[in-house]
């Protein structure tokens, strides 16, 4: 950094390399991160496109043909009622993807702004707010949500507000933590001194240094909510015939495994790739926003 | 022959971004009974080649290169661990910088101490016991007998660097290997272990190396000085010598970097800008325990123009001071007056508004700016906030604060890891005086930086002093760096003022027993005019 030359507009001035940019260049050199990124990209092309891509009709049933196992025209085989399984896989995964990033970013929104807000005002409200997330995580999962879909009837609204409820409490403590941390650092001092209000601070200086941890703990949640709904839908707590997501299929292929194991499997391996997908990128960007890795 | 005889040492470190030389091909010896000083700034190369000596530098990414390190007739860089592992500890013990990450915090500093002793020598529970007390009433622990068997929090810094000492003493090593023993030290027990180091060295006639960053540190106690740059020794030569006839220029300007003369002095204005009466910070230690004083009833003016410096150990109140009159932490009682206006008094809005006409520049320039925003965020963010600029010119307000604060305006978009300490430290400066303030209060600005960029720092904020006409409450713990730029100095102790005069006055006429003791700790006392 030795350039002496002279400019007149900051625009002709070199830009320099955020820590994001920095982190990003880390991150492309894991390559299973970033197959991990490639295959998360595919399938959500995918499912946003399902309705103009998939091979058959979501309704579309053919009884003569029955469970018949991967062909031609079939590729994944087709189940008991003869609709095309790579079809259901496909209308599932708009499903299991939606649950897993609309819940997800239910989570991360509350989480990040209650703990923002809980560890920058400290003291007896932090004491409060700290609280309620202690009672809330105390509560037997299970049986909240048996009770939402008592009270409330089974939508697949209320399993999103039900999986973000329970999710967004870890991050709240993890972005509290975060946040006392830097409180102590001298840049949120010379912030203070400058005059910025609270809320100002909080927004530009104190959530873009805490969000490394949280962008990691994101992608590692992901696959949580997917593996939760999945979990509530095998046991028909979740989503609903005629709707059907991965979880679904799987309970269905479980019952007929047997006489026929690809109904099984199909939906299981999309499953899996997808977690591990998840599991590799959060990986990845847990060593490329690790500060201790990173230059000075 | 010499103790310790290295000869053309080099050690590299692979990197991902390819081999980076950090000693190279460095000689110097050491004899018994001298102290040999290893003198660079950070990044110079001076530790490494030490830890190299001993086998401590992790190996990879660390590489030895080549060199030989012939102590008593054998070279070190040859042996094995095994041979390694016998030598430290045994025949050649270190200290480090700092002390309370040292000492293991789960075990009694006697079991510390008898540890290298039965490790070593194979000794007895109870001799080694025997000699572990010994030792520990020799480097000045008071009542050792009552003492052995606490922990580690429970003694200060200066007394945890004692029993350092007294464990790489405690086998009688012929090499002491001291690295920055001091620097994480207030003054005053700084001055005390460095006596202590130079009296057992005479005491036992061992040889010494002594690494710092600091020349006046070495001053009084040194017999060698080797002067390192970039991995290179750039000079080495007695103390008279270096520190009368330096040769290298770089030599040169590590000495012109030491503060030795005062600001003279200049006539006060007779109105004060700032009235701090009765100043009263107390921290709340929870319930039933006495609040912490940390600011205790303390009273003095602020001239306009002036720069008021303010001096103490660490825990003597002197940042909460600096704080409290920015309203950065919640002033338990008393008033500050700024200008007619009783800042204590104001909230919101009122608040905001004098925020502007007084800012603060941080001691550590790693922390204080934010991590993600690029110099030019960091300089827009004051000139907006309090709508000096709008979107549009603050372009070229900002380009100006860099000419102002010596920084090349093509890094306007870098961000603050693309920049050295003291680079940072000048963004820093130009954020506190983007709003143009009348008042600044530089807490401890230069402390974390290398001595010549230190010097480098303080011209720039005498010059920008000058040209903002600003008003300056400087806290420094260094009273050379006091003297040499406060009009007046103000000597705190246990939250409390026990004196306060012009510089000339407190160094030749100091009235109060601690600012004697303070007086006479500062290092390279004999450099001083």
């Amino acid at each position: 950094m030795t350039s002496q030359q002279t400019i007149v507009d900051i625009s002709q001035a070199e830009q320099g390399t955020s820590l994001w940019h920095d982190a990003w260049l880390r991150l492309r050199r894991n390559r299973l991160a970033v197959l991990g990124l490639v295959v998360l990209v595919l399938f959500t092309a995918i499912a946003l496109l399902t309705p103009w891509i998939a091979p058959y009709s979501y309704q579309a049933q053919n009884l003569e043909l029955g469970a018949s196992p991967p062909s031609a025209a079939h590729w994944l085989g087709t189940d008991i009622f003869g609709r095309d399984l790579l079809t259901q896989i496909m209308y599932g995964g708009r499903i299991s993807l939606a649950v897993g990033f609309v819940a997800t970013s239910v989570a991360l929104l509350i989480g990040v702004t209650w703990g923002a807000i809980a560890g920058y005002v400290g003291g007896r409200t932090d004491a409060v707010m700290m609280r309620l997330v202690d009672i809330l995580y105390a509560l037997p999962f299970m049986i909240f949500i048996v009770l939402l879909s008592v009270v409330f009837g089974r939508n697949m609204l209320l399993l999103f507000l039900a999986i973000g409820a329970v999710e967004w409490l870890t991050m709240a403590r993890i972005m509290r933590g975060q946040v006392q941390s830097l409180r102590q650092q001298e840049f949120v001092e010379a912030a203070i001194s400058l005059g910025l209000s609270p809320a100002t601070l909080i927004r530009r200086h104190l959530v873009p240094n805490a969000l490394g941890p949280i962008i990691v703990y994101t992608t590692l949640t992901i696959p949580n909510v997917m593996l939760l709904e999945a979990f509530l839908s095998f046991l028909g707590l979740g989503i609903q015939p005629p709707q059907t997501s991965w979880g679904l299929l799987i309970s269905y292929g479980a019952e007929t495994m047997e006489e026929y194991p690809w109904l099984l499997i199909f939906p299981g391996l999309a499953l899996a790739i997808t977690l591990f997908s998840l599991n590799f990128l959060g990986d990845g960007l847990r060593d490329a926003l690790d500060v201790r890795g990173a230059k000075d | 022959m010499s103790l310790l005889e290295v000869q053309n040492l080099e050690v590299s470190f692979v990197t991902r971004n390819g081999t980076n030389k950090a000693v190279d091909g460095i000689s110097f010896s050491v004899d018994t009974g001298k102290i040999t000083a290893i003198i660079g700034e950070s990044g110079s190369g001076k530790s490494v080649a030490c830890y190299s000596l001993l086998g401590l530098v992790p190996r990879p990414p660390g590489r030895i290169d080549g060199g030989r390190a012939l102590f008593e007739g054998r070279d070190l860089l040859q042996l094995e661990e095994r041979q390694l592992r016998e030598i430290r500890g045994r025949d050649i013990a270190m200290i480090f910088q700092d002390p309370m990450t040292c000492l293991n915090p789960y075990m009694t500093i006697g079991k510390q101490l008898m540890e290298p002793l039965r490790y070593h020598r194979k000794v007895s529970r109870e001799a080694a016991r025997a000699r572990a007390l010994e030792l520990l009433e020799e480097v000045g622990i008071r009542d050792p007998a009552s003492t052995i068997d606490n922990f580690p929090h429970q003694f200060s810094g200066g007394m945890r660097q004692r029993v350092m000492i007294a464990m790489a003493l405690i086998n009688e090593p012929k090499l002491l290997i001291a690295d920055e023993p001091t620097t994480a030290l207030d003054v005053t027990i700084q001055a005390q272990i460095l006596k202590l180091i130079a009296e057992l060295q005479h005491k036992r006639d061992i040889g010494v190396i002594f690494i710092s960053h600091d020349l006046a540190v070495v001053a009084d106690i040194a017999d060698t000085i080797v002067v390192m740059k970039q991995g290179k020794v750039v000079e080495t030569g007695d103390r008279a010598a270096i520190f009368q006839h330096a040769r290298d220029p770089y030599t040169k300007k590590l000495l012109a970097a030491i503060p030795t003369d005062s600001k003279p002095p200049q006539a006060l204005q007779p109105e004060p800008l700032i009235t701090v009466r009765n100043l009263c910070t107390w921290f709340d230690q929870g319930r039933g325990s006495e609040p912490v004083k940390a600011v205790n009833d303390v009273s003095f003016d602020i001239h306009r123009g002036e720069v008021l410096g303010l001096v103490g150990e660490s825990g003597s109140g002197k940042s909460t001071i600096g704080r409290s009159i920015l309203r950065l932490v919640p002033v338990t009682s008393g008033n500050v007056n700024f200008d007619g206006t009783d800042l204590t008094a104001l909230q919101g809005r009122e608040l905001k508004q004098m925020r502007r006409r007084m800012q603060m520049i941080f001691q550590d320039p790693f922390a204080s700016l934010n991590p993600r925003m690029t110099v030019y965020d960091t300089l827009a963010e004051p000139l907006l906030l309090h709508r000096i600029e709008n979107r549009k010119t603050v372009g070229q307000a900002v380009l100006k604060l860099m000419d102002d604060v010596g920084l090349a305006r093509a890094f306007v978009r870098k961000y603050p890891h693309e920049f050295s300490g003291g680079q940072r430290q000048r963004i820093a400066i130009g954020r506190a005086l983007a709003t143009r303030p009348e008042f600044v209060v530089a807490d401890e600005p230069v402390s974390a930086l290398d001595v010549t960029i230190q010097a480098q720092i303080l011209d720039l904020m005498q010059a920008l002093g000058r040209e903002y006409g600003l008003t300056m409450l400087f806290v420094s713990h260094d009273l050379a760096v006091v003297r040499h730029l406060a009009d007046r100095i103000m000597v705190l102790y246990h939250g409390e003022v026990v004196e306060q005069g012009s510089g000339e006055e407190l160094f030749t006429h100091p009235q109060q027993a601690y600012t004697r003791q303070l007086l006479q700790s500062i290092p390279g006392r004999s450099l001083l005019a």
